[in-house]
């Protein structure tokens, strides 16, 4: 349980987190959401103690940030941003120095969290020769190596390439079934791939906070979806389109030689099938047919005022 | 038996306080001698102390260490700002100061630490020169009085001009500036005492925080307890303020 009232952080006259409060319950996995700047890293540094809030207080489980912030450390594992690491260490003694101060003393635990993140084979590797992901990996394998109740990750995932992404989110997905997990990122995929529930800050105010799946059904629930035709013309398509049911509105689309359609819809079901069904029972050719999920980044969008990508 | 068993309770609480620094001191070491720099380091400092040995040496034909105590300090002065200057500056460069704060280790304890690690490794340098030790008891037999009193002033001098030196490391993070800082600041506690005689009379207790001053006495093989305060209280205020301002730029 985390808890977070009224915290203000200033860097001289620049105002990082302006009077945040939120609070995070046990085993969810929260997608801390912003354009660059909004003041994620800065919140999440003083979720670690690493930064001391100007103002409003924080808890973690039961012990004030101010007050005890050793033990708070103690339940936290942190994965700074870009998992700054001492490069001139192989990754074994690192991982055995951070084991070391924080008590362990179960020697087979190196082994057990280098297989759970995946960097055993480059155990006996200079920090500094390994590529983005590998050392992201290792700084995960740090963060949790005391296997903590609290993973705060800043960024988990930026640098990696996708095959990478999917992997570290998995990972992420399979340990907030235990833990409670936050995360920050700007990547909004990630957040509907792997929050429960996701708060979005900008300019250091919070501006939603809510379950992922609220947020994306809020945005008015409609549905886009994209279908590119051959056979016939766009008068035609768009008033076929348009006597479906739950079929709100339809706008051309311009692609070459094919004609196409952006459909809105709205309702609860699936308008989809009868899409298909009406297009094959006029002979069209049918060359795409594609849903857009992009309900949150249109909330992300209205939210931020556009700043981010 | 009570007595005892309160020993072994007051050895544990200490042993389990210094676990964590001792851990981080131990990496700091290890850090030193992954690099080059631990190796260039020595190799020089023994050059430069092996000239100042054997130049008394052969000259005076005298079988004492005088010439290298004499000239141990001022050489201290450049070399430990040299050793401790990585120590916070690389880790607030490199952003690792974050993963190394979050750990759940007080500012102190991480401080102290670091101290370690550098008088210690100041220590390891500081042990060939023994050599020159064996070398004068094979040809003559030296006064035991100014060899221990030196080596003794030289690992508390070590000491004081370490935790000086992580002051100045925990400044910013270029690694330059800080050796130049510690530098400064180190020449300045070794030339303080020099400069007195261009000083009214009544300025002269400005020689007590002559860091040379201090090591002459105890080099002379005399061990009073005002030199030993003297290093202690260098290392303890240093290591206040570093850790204050560690503990400021949250």
């Amino acid at each position: 349980m985390i808890t977070a009232r009224g915290v203000t952080k200033k860097f001289g006259d620049i105002t990082a987190v302006n009077n945040i409060s939120f609070s995070i319950r046990d085993g969810e996995i929260t997608g801390l959401l912003g354009p660059n700047g909004a003041g994620k890293t800065t919140m999440l540094r003083m979720l670690t103690c690493f930064l001391k809030p100007d103002a409003g207080a924080i808890t973690i489980d039961r012990y004030s940030v101010d007050e005890n912030p050793v033990e708070v450390r103690k339940i936290i594992g942190y994965l700074p941003e870009s998992a700054p690491v001492y490069g001139d260490m192989i990754v074994y003694d690192y991982l055995s120095f951070i084991a070391d101060v924080r008590g362990i003393v179960d020697s087979d635990r190196i082994a057990e969290i280098g297989d759970e993140c995946g960097i055993n084979e480059v155990m006996h590797m200079d920090i500094s020769q390994l590529s983005k992901g590998y050392r992201q990996r290792v700084g995960l394998a740090q963060s949790m190596i005391h296997n903590p109740d609290i993973l705060i990750l800043d960024e988990p995932t930026s640098g990696l390439d996708p095959n990478q992404i999917i992997e570290i989110r998995n990972l992420i997905k399979e340990i907030g079934k235990k833990k409670t997990v936050i995360l920050s990122t700007h990547i909004l995929p990630e957040v509907e791939a792997t929050c429960d529930r996701v708060i979005i800050i900008d300019r250091g105010n919070i501006v939603a906070d809510d379950s992922t799946a609220n947020l994306q059904s809020d945005s008015g629930g409609m549905k886009r979806i994209i279908v590119k035709i051959a056979g016939s013309d766009y008068p035609t398509l768009s008033a076929e389109l348009g006597r479906l049911a739950g079929v709100v509105k339809v706008e051309e689309l311009h692609d070459g030689g094919l004609v196409g359609a952006r459909v809105t819809a709205g309702g609860g079901g699936d308008v989809r099938p009868d899409i298909f069904k009406m297009i094959s029972s006029k002979n069209w050719i049918l060359y795409e047919m594609l849903q857009e999920q992009r309900s949150l980044e249109r909330v992300f969008r209205e939210l931020t005022g556009g700043g981010a990508q | 038996m009570i007595f005892k068993e309160k020993t072994r309770l007051v050895g544990d609480e200490i042993r389990a306080y210094f676990h964590e620094p001792l851990t981080i001191m131990k990496k700091e070491l290890m850090t030193y001698f992954y690099t080059p720099i631990a190796y260039i380091v020595i190799t020089a400092f023994l050059i430069v102390t092996g000239i100042f040995f054997f130049k008394d040496f052969f000259y005076y034909n005298q079988a004492e260490m005088r010439g290298f105590f004499q000239f141990l300090p001022l050489i201290l002065t450049l070399v430990v700002p040299a050793i401790t200057m990585r120590l916070f500056s690389e880790e607030i460069h490199s952003g690792t100061i974050e993963t190394l704060m979050t750990l759940p280790v007080t500012t102190l304890k991480t401080v102290i630490g670091k101290f370690f690690a550098a008088t210690l490794f100041v220590s390891l340098m500081l042990a060939p020169t023994l050599i020159y030790l064996i070398t004068i008891i094979i040809v003559g037999s030296p006064d035991p009085g100014p060899v221990i009193g030196g080596y003794l002033g030289a690992v508390l001098l070590a000491g004081a001009y370490s935790a000086v030196g992580i002051l100045t490391s925990s400044l910013g993070r270029n690694q330059i500036i800080a050796f130049i800082t510690g530098l400064l600041a180190c020449f300045f506690l070794w030339l303080v005492d020099k400069i007195i005689v261009f000083l009214p009379n009544r300025l002269s207790f400005l020689e007590y925080f002559g860091s040379d001053f201090h090591f002459r006495n105890i080099s002379r093989g005399i061990i009073d307890s005002r030199d030993i305060i003297y290093f202690f209280s260098i290392i303890a205020i240093s290591i206040f303020l570093t850790t204050k301002i560690l503990d400021d730029r949250r």
